[in-house]
């Protein structure tokens, strides 16, 4: 344990410091004007199609879903996440992202025990997460 | 002016997500399972429907609006069903969007091929 803590304080001051700020920075900005671009689609769904506000919603969703698959398949949204951090792995974007991402990486190991099996490595924890939470809240709920 | 909340809502919580991965030893996927359920919880307390109104996409664009969907669908449907509504309620919203990002992911990857 004392090893530990030491190495832990001798090695800190080898590792380069983050920009914590310029890094929150780009995230921000970044990750906004992601949320930008999904309130105009949802107004223009609104307005071009006459949808209704929850269908809309539904609509620019799928949008924003299928555009981060379609980026990361031809390759551009690794170079996109690079430089936005979490800006763009915290959005459902990401999400996305990370399922195409973990599928295509895996896909010489075969369509069932490659794609299938490793495609939620890195989402799978959103899921599994999201689902227990909510399932607990629900109980919770029934019975109060 | 909403676009402007959007962005405003959208960026805070991606500015804190990624200041979360620097400073602490939270990985990215740590801090997107804690988003999710962060959203569930105060979509259960019925805050994060109120930021929906307000923020449009900046609300349910991050990771927290997927857990806020989750718990929106046992609440809509629980009222009706009961405890049944629970466990098929759960997908009601989001499972459009997450059987369309399995689907269109799979086809994906059958065409095309990782980089780098």
């Amino acid at each position: 344990m004392r090893l530990r803590d030491n190495y832990q304080k001798a090695v800190k001051q080898f590792q380069p410091k983050p920009p914590y700020v310029v890094n929150s920075l780009k995230a921000f900005v970044s990750g906004g004007l992601l949320c930008v671009l999904g309130e105009a689609l949802k107004k223009w769904y609104i307005n071009g199609f006459g949808v209704s506000q929850e269908v809309a919603e539904h609509w620019m969703m799928l949008t924003v879903i299928s555009l981060a698959i379609l980026l990361t398949g031809i390759g551009m949204y690794d170079t996109f996440s690079q430089f936005a951090g979490a800006g763009a792995t915290a959005l459902l974007s990401g999400f996305a992202n990370s399922l195409v991402s973990a599928a295509m990486e895996h896909r010489s190991e075969g369509w069932v025990s490659g794609v299938a099996n490793h495609m939620f490595k890195i989402g799978g924890a959103a899921i599994v997460y999201g689902i227990v939470v909510a399932y607990v809240l629900g109980v919770v709920y029934y019975i109060m | 002016m909403e676009y402007w909340i959007a962005f405003l809502v959208g960026g805070f919580v991606c500015g804190i997500a990624q200041l979360m991965i620097d400073r602490t030893n939270f990985s990215q996927i740590h801090v997107i399972a804690g988003l999710v359920s962060a959203g569930a919880i105060l979509g259960a307390l019925g805050w994060y429907d109120r930021l929906v109104d307000i923020a449009g996409a900046g609300a349910l664009l991050p990771m927290s609006g997927f857990g806020f969907l989750l718990v929106k669908g046992i609440w809509s449907y629980g009222a009706e069903h009961g405890w049944m509504g629970i466990g098929t309620g759960i997908f009601q919203f989001v499972g459009l969007e997450l059987s369309f990002a399995i689907v269109l992911s799979f086809f994906t990857a059958l065409i095309c091929k990782p980089r780098g």
